[in-house]
Formats: structure tokens, C-alpha cells, sequence
């Protein structure tokens, strides 16, 4: 066995994915998202105040960094979830209806070994869409607004390279944080040969599990979402961090990740591949 | 020398309690290019997926090049070649792209001779002007050249080939035919899948026909053509005296039509019947034995019927 064809299987999966054009069109409205936010900030500036609109928007014409931010909390809830709830739910239903997966595994590639590549693809491509969201917020903040020393939530002031290496802390945190949904979409995946429907699934799974920890009377199931510590992140912009909060939600994703991971492997080691 | 695919009592019961196939004993010898015949719905297909390890029997054993299928799929397969119930690629991708694919995805395949084989697949099954085209755009022909293109990307032992032909004009089918023959020649075993007489009749030595998912025949090619009883078949002006003479002969289910009478074969040599006729005044114009083709046995064996088998 030659040792640099070992991750060929990963390449190619990740070359695949990133070379398709839905998974493209899918990041370029992610990226989208900061720069329309910029452009209106730029083009109307009417002054908007604390307590108008996202949180950090009031401050974006100050500093170009707070696109940034305001990108990743406004495609939080949905676009981000969005994208990779169809990544994820394609990852194994999709190869079965398209009739590649009995190619794959008779090549072969092993089942646990393809679907420990299709989770960590999923894991992999939900980072990267958070640091698109990111990066094209800052790319564009710098452009359209001035740079500077950051206030930190705690009142702080930090300059600005400091301030850029803890956005790129948050947009890792965000990243990370599609983690355990991803691991959700690939076991639903496994379960059907439908990738609509493991898709829609995936999707439905992430709203509703906001919802539900939007509900103050289901507060027992709260520290159970994984959607639960999403915009912890917060704490990363405090002097200094306040990590109790993210800590949760890191070893919530890695939990998340082992659990249906492991259901999934359960499932798709066992079953006929009869696509 | 070890069978290149062994089954011992292969069954699938589906959830449904659907049985799709049943007891089945195959042998294929090594080297032999072995045609697995059956109408459609008769359980080829779910066979060949528990001969790769897709699909697990219910009870039974398969041994594919000498390894217990499905825990020996990481030794056996890289030597194995697979076109299943039809290609099947990413349609994004170029022809070229998906071998690519599927050859990276292999462990113990070298990436260094990775380029010179894809080249030599897709010359192989004459996509080479194609190759940079989409899966998406090519013609249902080019597709099934593809997925065998995909089976021949590295020196296999076996290959297993579900319904190669299919969709393929009489040019590609007559250069798929050339293409077994020439893998066969450089040792490879065949195993292939068709329900197109005149395909294995012209390729294959060996073969086995499934009729709802049980054996009904199995052995080489010219066995199952003779297994099948021939009749002896007389022309003649004087019918009616020559029927009587078979008759007393003992040759059995005599008929006779127009200046043609026939009856089996099997138990009075030509050459004795013949003298007996001529001895009894009978004008001979011609005599002989006619053994049925393949796809008589084929029917002989499967039944007549249109409708798919349930």
C-alpha cells in the first residue's frame, strides 16, 4: 500500500464536493449575505442605534470588522444550517440514488472508512462556510469602512490585529458549531435514499430545535440542542474570554458527532446497498 | 486451482418474505467466461450483489476468489471489476473525472500509474475522445462504456458484468464482445449476466440459468445446448409409411407435417432409423439430427411466458 494514496479517498470526496456547482452557488450566497449588509450600511448610512437591527450593525460604519460579526449572527439561525443540512443530507442518500454508492463500496472503499470521509467532509465544509461568511465580511468591511482599535463587549479596547484574530476565533467557533448537525444530516442520510427528503429532514431538525430553545418552559431540554450554545460565541469578544459557555458548546458538538456517528455507522454497516 | 466464485445454499429472503433467490450452488471455474442466465425478476441481480458484499444473504456462504464474502471484501474486490444493474456516475463530472474518482477511493490502487490507466480504460472501451465531456451529456451508450471503462481501470482476476450490452448499438455491442474475449484471453474470468441468447451463446463457455431464483441448469455451454433433446427430423413423400416405421422403431412423440416427420432423438440412432426407412420402401430426401439453439433450452427450461417472474 502506498501511504500518499491514504486520504485519496477524503481528496476526492472533498474535490467532488467543492467542485459542484450547488455546493459553489450555496457559498456565494453565504458570502453574499456581508456584502449586502455592508453595501446597505454604506449606501443608506442613516444612523441606526443600539438596539436596531443585528446586534453589532450599529457599529459597522466605525469599524469594517463588525461585518463580520453581524454576517455570522444573521445566517446563524438559517443559511448557515441551511447549506449544511444539504451537504449533509446528500452525503450517503444522494450516492445511493445516483447509483454511485454500490460503486464506491465495491471498488472498495470500506463502509465505515467512506462514511467516516462523508462526515468528515460534512465537518469540514460546514468550517468553510462559516470562514466564507468571515472573511468576505471582513474583505468588504475593510474596503467600505475604516479599521481600527475594537470595544469589546466587556468595555475593553483591543487593536485591531488583536481584534482580527478574535474574529477569525469566532468564525472557527461557528464553524465548529455546524458540527453536530452535520453529523445529524449524515446518519438521516443513511436512513433513506431520498436526499430531498434527507435534506429537508436535516434542515427541519435545526429549526426546530431552536424553537424548542426558544421556549422558556422546555428550559430541561435546553443544555440538550445542539443550536443551544450557537451564539456563545459572544463570549469570545470579552477581555477576558469568558470560555465556561463555549467550552459547553465544543464538547456538545463532539458529542453530537460521536453519537450519530456511531448511529450512523450502526445503520450503514448493516444494511443492503439494493440502489 | 480454486473456483474463481463459489455460492453453497445462496438465499435471499427479502423483508417482505419475498424469496428472490434460493439455495443456490454456483460454481464458476477460473478462467471460464460464465454466463448467468434468467429472466427478467429471476434474482441475477440481487445474486451479483451478494457476490460483491451489497447485499447480505440470508443464509449460505459466497466465495469470491477464494475469500468469505462479505469479511474478505477488502482482499478480494481490488481484483474484482463491477458493472451492476447499470453504470452509474456523478453527472457533473467529466467521463474522465469520475475514473478518477473511483480510482482514488481505492487504497491499494497505485496513484503514480494512476493517469496511464484511466487513459488505457477509456481507450479500451473507445471513450478516449470523450473523456473530457460530462457524465451528463453522454448517450446511454457511452455511459455503459464508462462503467466498463470503470471495471477495467486495474488488472482484475474477475469480472462481473450485469447486463454489459445494454443500450449499446451492434457496433458496441460486437466491440464489448471483442472486449470480454480479449480480458478472457489474458486470464481474467468473466462473469456475465445477460438475458441476450445469442450474446453468451457467442462468448461464454459455461453457463447457469436462474428461473425464480432457483437453478435450473448448469455446465458448459455445450452441454446445456445438448442437454436439451434433439429430434430427428425426416423429409420424405411417403409420410405416412415412415411414421410407421419410426414408430415401430421406438421413437417417441412422432409427429408428422406435411412431407416432414419428426420425432425425438435420443433413443434410435440416425443411422438406424435411416436403414430401417429406406429397408421399408420409404423415399428419403434428407434425415438428420437438429439440436436446438440456446435460446430454445432457454425456454425449454424458463418457460414461454412474457410476463415477469414474481
Amino acid at each position: 500500500m502506498s501511504p500518499s494514496n491514504r486520504t485519496g479517498l477524503l481528496r476526492s470526496e472533498l474535490r467532488t464536493l467543492f467542485r459542484r456547482l450547488r455546493t459553489l452557488m450555496m457559498l456565494a450566497v453565504l458570502a453574499g449575505v456581508p456584502i449586502l449588509l455592508a453595501w446597505a450600511v454604506k449606501a443608506f448610512s442613516g444612523p441606526s442605534g443600539p438596539g436596531e437591527g443585528p446586534p453589532f450593525l450599529y457599529q459597522v460604519s466605525s469599524n469594517g470588522l463588525f461585518v463580520a460579526l453581524t454576517a455570522l449572527i444573521v445566517t446563524l439561525p438559517l443559511f448557515l444550517p441551511l447549506a449544511v443540512g444539504v451537504v449533509a443530507g446528500d452525503s450517503v442518500s444522494g450516492e445511493a440514488n445516483q447509483g454511485t454508492l454500490r460503486y464506491l463500496l465495491v471498488v472498495p472503499t470500506g463502509r465505515g472508512r467512506l462514511l467516516a470521509v462523508k462526515l468528515a467532509s460534512v465537518i469540514v465544509f460546514g468550517a468553510v462556510a462559516a470562514f466564507t461568511v468571515a472573511l468576505v465580511g471582513m474583505a468588504i468591511g475593510a474596503l467600505l469602512f475604516p479599521l481600527g482599535p475594537v470595544t469589546l463587549l466587556s468595555g475593553d479596547t483591543i487593536g485591531s490585529g488583536a481584534a482580527f484574530g478574535r474574529a477569525l476565533l469566532v468564525a472557527g467557533y461557528v464553524g465548529v458549531s455546524m458540527a453536530g448537525l452535520g453529523a445529524l444530516g449524515v446518519f438521516v442520510s443513511t436512513i433513506t435514499d431520498v436526499p430531498i427528503a434527507a435534506m429537508a429532514t436535516t434542515v427541519t431538525l435545526a429549526i426546530a430545535s431552536q424553537i424548542v430553545d426558544a421556549i422558556p418552559q422546555l428550559h430541561a431540554l435546553h443544555p440538550w440542542l445542539f443550536s443551544h450554545y450557537w451564539l456563545a460565541f459572544g463570549d469570545l469578544l470579552r477581555q477576558p474570554m469568558y470560555t465556561a459557555d463555549v467550552n459547553r458548546g465544543l464538547l456538545m458538538q463532539a458529542g453530537y458527532v460521536v453519537v450519530f456517528g456511531a448511529l450512523a455507522w450502526a445503520r450503514f454497516t448493516s444494511r443492503d446497498i439494493l440502489s | 486451482m480454486t473456483d474463481a466464485v463459489v455460492t453453497r445454499g445462496l438465499t435471499k429472503r427479502f423483508r417482505g418474505g419475498q424469496v428472490a433467490v434460493a439455495d443456490l450452488d454456483l460454481d464458476v471455474p477460473q478462467g471460464s467466461v460464465f454466463g448467468f442466465l434468467g429472466p427478467n425478476g429471476s434474482g441475477k441481480t440481487t445474486t451479483i450483489r451478494m457476490l460483491v458484499g451489497l447485499a447480505a444473504p440470508t443464509s449460505g456462504t459466497v466465495q469470491l476468489l477464494g475469500e468469505a464474502m462479505p469479511r474478505g471484501s477488502a482482499a478480494a474486490l481490488p481484483r474484482v471489476g463491477a458493472l451492476i444493474e447499470g453504470p452509474a456516475c456523478y453527472p457533473f463530472l467529466s467521463g474522465e473525472a469520475n475514473l478518477i474518482r473511483l480510482d482514488m477511493a481505492d487504497r491499494t490502487a497505485d496513484p503514480r500509474t494512476r493517469t496511464a490507466r484511466v487513459d488505457t480504460a477509456l481507450q479500451r472501451v473507445g471513450l478516449l475522445a470523450a473523456r473530457r465531456k460530462r457524465y451528463k451529456a453522454y448517450s446511454l451508450g457511452m455511459r455503459q462504456r464508462l462503467g466498463l471503462a470503470s471495471a477495467l481501470l486495474r488488472q482484475r482476476d474477475l469480472l462481473v458484468l450485469d447486463e454489459p450490452t445494454n443500450g449499446l448499438d451492434p457496433q458496441g455491442t460486437r466491440e464489448i464482445r471483442a472486449l470480454i474475449r480479449s480480458v478472457a484471453e489474458e486470464g481474467a474470468t468473466v462473469f456475465l449476466s445477460s438475458h441476450l441468447l445469442a450474446e453468451v451463446e457467442q462468448v461464454c463457455t459455461h453457463a447457469a440459468v436462474l428461473s425464480h431464483g432457483r437453478l435450473v441448469a448448469n455446465g458448459t455451454v455445450d452441454s446445456l445446448r445438448t442437454a436439451a433433446a434433439g429430434h430427428l427430423v425426416v423429409s420424405t413423400q411417403d409420410a405416412g409409411v415412415a411414421v410407421g416405421t419410426l414408430r415401430r422403431l421406438g421413437v417417441k412423440e412422432v409427429t408428422c407435417e406435411g412431407g416432414q416427420v419428426s420425432g425425438l432423438a435420443d433413443s434410435v440412432p440416425p443411422e438406424v432409423a435411416c436403414a430401417a426407412l429406406v429397408a421399408d420402401g420409404v423415399r428419403v430426401q434428407s434425415l438428420g439430427v437438429q439440436r436446438p439453439s440456446l435460446e430454445e433450452a432457454f425456454v425449454a427450461l424458463t418457460g414461454e411466458g412474457f410476463d415477469v417472474a414474481e
